[in-house]
């Protein structure tokens, strides 16, 4: 098979093409394959089962809050010496909420997002046939893939995996003497992430170079849909932030094994002194959370650009302040950058960078709220499809705004000192970048199966879907709030101790019983979502009259993706319901001279002639300004 | 999708089989465990149990599918629109979401919200208290204003075949609107935030001389407290020296400093209402952070680096007893960082009592450094004349 992306098309290429594409093997098709669409599936499909493996692993640690005191002997027959007598380890609870959180960051919302929709859509979207690199693309997803197994592999470790937190801050994660978590499990975790992250870079470089180089006739950036720009501007904050994890990852073993001081000093452990002296902890916080910010915007960006398109799509409506989306998601790449200190206003940073800090990131709270309005905006007004894709994405919005506000309470500093690593945090981040995050991939999975797959999905187990899960999140997450206000601190294995904290025993209860309906409601998806890949319905080319370019490539999806020549792009991704058009939607590939009657002012860019032939027919047609027409 | 080529009768058969005996031998060994342990006796039956049970919700939700599928077709051949307009249910659904959904923000900010810490206990509390409340107003507001857009937006405007959405690609003015009123309340919140924040953890050096110096070590899974004695300072420490002098050196104190033989053990934090106490952490392992809600005060332990936290308790432990009217009220300091397995157990009492109790109560506490950590220490000196060198390896026993 062709193994090289063809950038410009001719017919002499394109029938190499097909030639070679009889010779594909169940190998070079279905497992190294360097189509886009095959990477962009792999990545989907290893995203959702780790998903639903993070998922199971926060059913079990939220039982053990719910029931402390009780024994579950099925715990014991699944899980061994890591739930002695039916009740989980207190060491294993911190691997499991080690692991839940750090394969949900990174492998599903960062890899099983960015992963599957860029890989999907700048190829379909920009009009090129391939990725610029297919063969980094392709060892991109081996990349990932041996991080996710390895990470797995921790499970079967006798010291387990590894329990220091997602964040793994040393010293707990430096010593092997401070908890079995930070043994064996914890050395294969930051191996683990440094095969992520070149995993994640390598796509990185692949997703901005095509969108910088491939992009079809016609398609300049200002052309570009919104979900384009969020994958090119993530992938940005992906290469420059990765790096610094792997320095600070890469130190961190240097620590561990080799005996080096970078984050270790005057510990006294075990009964022995450490010899280790002049290094600080506090320097590893700088260095994951230099990664760690950004990535969180990493994980919601892709959402937010998913977003904008199904609701631009299902509202019949363009997109309320194209430019603006544009520049606040810039915004937010750039701001992102100088905000990490707000995880840390506690830890002994000096208390001045910390009012600094706090500063940066109350500003990017005001890119965040306008792209909120105009998603609200978008909305106003339209003629709304509730396709699960668009429930998904209504979702999404409801999530970052709830949980975008209590941002505002934890980044100021002063309220940060008693709301720091308490369930407060908990609720904020599982729903703006967790449920929300969720919630734009879910909507991506529903709007491009028809792309993926060829299939559609069912439509009413998707509404079932929804909603369940939307208010699952709610029940689980909002209370949270008030424990976290209660003083309820983070990774507490049991409130058994407290009694201030025993009183919310109820309300752990009830959340974990909304978190087992939500994990139920995933059935639903798992089953449509599988089911439909065989036995779906055949999707037609267009089956949401959607103006963007993928729509315009055929049901069977071939090598190259265009069977002739690539489209031209003519206009802007969101000409929904244009005034004077008889169907709502025109689709990028339509030239102005096929609209005439819907064209406006601004559309022609300052092209005079292309105005003066746009007046002369005016004159002709009698054309009223047709926008009173449509009120 | 030629997937499907692989998906015909034989390979999904050897499929069932494959997962059947696995599924048997994982039974086989889940049995094998039961025999061995009759504790685990009715676990098959339990689980296939719960899995029936899930079963026969997945066939309803199948029965209420293919209802709805017959209805609709019946529908259809009946030459009416397709059945069920789904897009109004959802809108209807939306606008349903949104009642039930306010109605429990409600009802969470009432009674979840009645379980929340109690007013602050100390004088910067108080700051972090009013701005917090701002901060939720303000919150609330554009919570509940935007949800009510959203929803109701979602619900009025779902598809009519003959309507056609409003082209409405921008609109600058509004678009500055609502750039600018949010970049104006953040820059109050902002300042606002700063300047208590700055209040907080700007403190003068007279100030910190004055204050009540208290040095917390914090180890897993305890703390340490060490109150400075009469002369107000504690003493050096040096991690080389924890356990020497026989053991007795629980904190490593540098016994050849002076300040040290006045400096208190306590078993309790007591603190004297509207006096400032500043706190001097540190740890001897991993992170840990000195965590004491109620007084809004926090701040990470952190091994090889001092941290501080000067504040003012105002609201005596009996006083807040009768606020909260629970007579079992106590003020409590705990660990809020990820420590290891017992970081969910790190409790030390913390009591606020009038300057005349504090007084009395100071006075009878104990020393740090006890009789026989200074005969060890005069020993371990007499060596020191002895073998100057190996001094260090001595103390470091």
């Amino acid at each position: 098979m062709s193994t090289i992306a063809i950038p410009n098309s001719t017919a002499m290429h394109h029938d190499d093409h097909s030639h070679a594409h009889h010779k594909e093997t169940f190998i070079t098709k279905y497992i190294f394959s360097q189509d886009h669409k095959m990477i962009a599936k792999q990545f989907l499909i290893t995203g959702i089962i780790m998903g639903v493996i993070a998922m199971g692993l926060s059913i079990l640690f939220r039982i053990q809050l719910a029931y402390p005191d009780q024994s579950f002997p099925l715990l014991e027959v699944l899980l061994g010496k890591f739930a002695p007598e039916g009740r989980l380890d207190p060491n294993f609870y911190l691997s499991l909420v080690t692991i839940h959180g750090t394969i949900m960051v990174f492998f599903v919302l960062t890899a099983g997002l960015s992963g599957t929709f860029s890989n999907l859509l700048i190829p379909l979207q920009l009009g090129a046939r391939d990725m610029a690199s297919p063969f980094m693309n392709m060892l991109s997803y081996w990349f990932f893939f041996s991080a996710c197994m390895l990470m797995l592999s921790t499970f079967f470790i006798e010291s387990g995996p590894a329990g220091a937190g997602w964040t793994i801050y040393p010293p707990l994660s430096a010593l092997p003497k401070a908890m079995p978590g930070s043994g064996l499990g914890m050395t294969f975790w930051l191996i683990s992430m440094v095969l992520f992250v070149a995993s994640s870079l390598m796509g990185g470089i692949n997703y901005v170079s095509t969108v910088l180089n491939m992009r079809t006739k016609g398609m300049d950036l200002w052309k570009m849909p919104l979900t384009i720009w969020a994958f090119f501007l993530t992938a940005i904050l992906g290469i420059l932030s990765f790096p610094v994890l792997v320095a600070g990852v890469v130190l961190l073993i240097f620590d561990r094994s080799f005996g080096t001081s970078f984050y270790l000093s005057d510990i006294y452990i075990a009964g022995q002194a450490q010899a280790n002296e002049g290094g600080s902890p506090i320097l590893w916080q700088h260095l994951f959370w230099f990664l760690g910010h950004p990535e969180v915007y990493i994980v919601i960006m892709p959402a937010l650009g998913i977003s904008s398109e199904v609701i631009a799509t299902n509202s019949r409506k363009p997109i309320f302040g194209y430019h603006a989306m544009v520049y606040s998601l810039i915004g937010i790449t750039v701001l992102s950058f100088i905000v990490w200190g707000h995880h840390m206003f506690v830890t002994g940073m000096n208390p001045f960078i910390g009012g600094v800090f706090m500063i940066t990131t109350l500003i990017i709270a005001v890119p965040s709220a306008v792209k909120t309005f105009n998603y609200l905006a978008t909305l106003w007004r339209g003629n709304i499809r509730f396709t699960p894709a668009m429930l998904f994405a209504i979702g999404l919005v409801s999530f970052f705004i709830s949980g975008g506000l209590t941002g505002i309470f934890l980044g100021n500093a002063a309220l940060d000192i008693n709301l720091h690593d308490t369930y407060f945090v908990v609720a904020h981040f599982h729903l703006v970048m967790g449920s929300a995050a969720i919630f734009g991939m879910l909507a991506g999975i529903y709007h491009w199966f028809p792309k993926m797959f060829g299939k559609m999905m069912n439509a009413k187990l998707g509404y079932l879907h929804f909603w369940l899960t939307f208010a699952a999140a709610y029940l689980v997450f909002f209370p949270m709030h008030f424990m976290g206000l209660d003083g309820v601190p983070r990774r507490y294995y049991a409130f058994t101790e407290f009694e201030s904290m025993s009183r919310w025993l109820s309300v752990n209860k009830f959340i974990t019983w909304a978190a087992i309906l939500g994990a139920t409601a995933q059935v639903a998806f798992l089953y449509n979502f599988f089911s439909s890949i065989f036995f779906g319905k055949k999707a037609t080319q267009n089956p949401w009259d959607s103006n963007t370019l993928e729509w315009t490539t055929p049901v069977e999806h071939l090598h190259g993706n265009w069977p002739g020549e690539i489209p031209t792009v003519y206009r802007w991704p969101y000409d929904y319901s244009k005034p004077g058009h008889e169907e709502d939607f025109i689709p990028q590939t339509t030239p102005l001279s096929e609209t005439m009657s819907s064209n406006l002012p601004h559309d022609f860019e300052g092209n005079e002639e292309a105005e003066r032939i746009q007046e002369k027919w005016n004159v002709e047609h009698h054309n009223i300004n047709s926008t009173e027409e449509v009120k | 999708m030629d997937i499907k080529k692989y998906m015909n009768k034989k390979s999904l058969l050897s499929l069932f089989a494959i997962v059947g005996l696995s599924l048997q031998q994982v039974m086989a060994q889940a049995a094998g465990v039961a025999e061995g342990v009759d504790k685990n006796a009715g676990l098959g039956m339990m689980v296939t149990y719960y899995l029936l049970m899930f079963l026969v919700v997945c066939v309803f939700i199948g029965i209420v599918g293919k209802v709805l599928q017959v209805y609709e077709l019946t529908k259809q051949i009946q030459g009416k629109k397709n059945g069920i307009a789904w897009d109004k249910v959802n809108g209807v659904f939306f606008a349903i979401a949104l009642v039930v959904g306010l109605y429990g923000a409600y009802w969470s900010y009432t009674v979840q919200g009645a379980q929340i810490l109690p007013e602050a206990g100390s004088e910067h509390g108080s700051k972090i208290d009013s701005m917090f409340n701002v901060t939720l107003i303000i919150t609330t507001i554009v919570f509940v204003i935007t949800h009510i857009l959203l929803f109701l937006f979602a619900y009025k405007y779902n598809y009519k075949k003959k309507r056609k959405a409003y082209f409405y690609p921008h609109n600058n003015t509004i678009e500055k609107y609502w750039t600018i009123i949010p970049a104006i309340v953040l820059t109050v919140l902002v300042l606002l935030g700063f300047f208590t924040w700055r209040g907080i953890t700007n403190v003068s050096k007279d100030q910190m001389a004055s204050a009540i110096q208290i040095d917390v070590t914090a180890h897993q899974f305890a703390w340490e407290v060490r109150y400075a004695g009469k002369d107000n300072e504690n003493g050096r420490k040096n991690y080389k020296l924890i356990g020497s002098l026989n053991g007795l050196n629980n904190l490593g104190l540098d016994l050849s400093d002076k300040k040290n033989y006045d400096d208190l053990r306590v078993t309790e934090i007591v603190l004297p209402v509207n006096k400032s106490v500043r706190f001097t952490l540190g740890s001897q392992d991993v992170l840990h952070s000195f965590y004491m809600p109620h007084f809004r005060v926090q701040m990470n332990c952190v091994p090889g680096m001092a941290t501080y936290f000067q504040f003012k308790p105002t609201v005596t432990t009996a006083e807040m007893r009768e606020k909260t009217n629970d007579p079992n009220f106590n003020y409590l300091l705990y660990c809020a960082k990820i420590c290891g397995g017992s970081h969910y157990n790190m409790k030390f009492a913390v009591r606020v009592v009038s300057e005349k109790e504090y007084e009395s109560w100071f006075k009878e506490q104990k020393l740090y450094v006890t009789d026989d950590m200074k005969k060890e220490y005069q020993l371990a000196m007499k060596d020191n004349v002895v073998a100057n060198d190996k001094n260090k390896i001595a103390l470091n026993n």
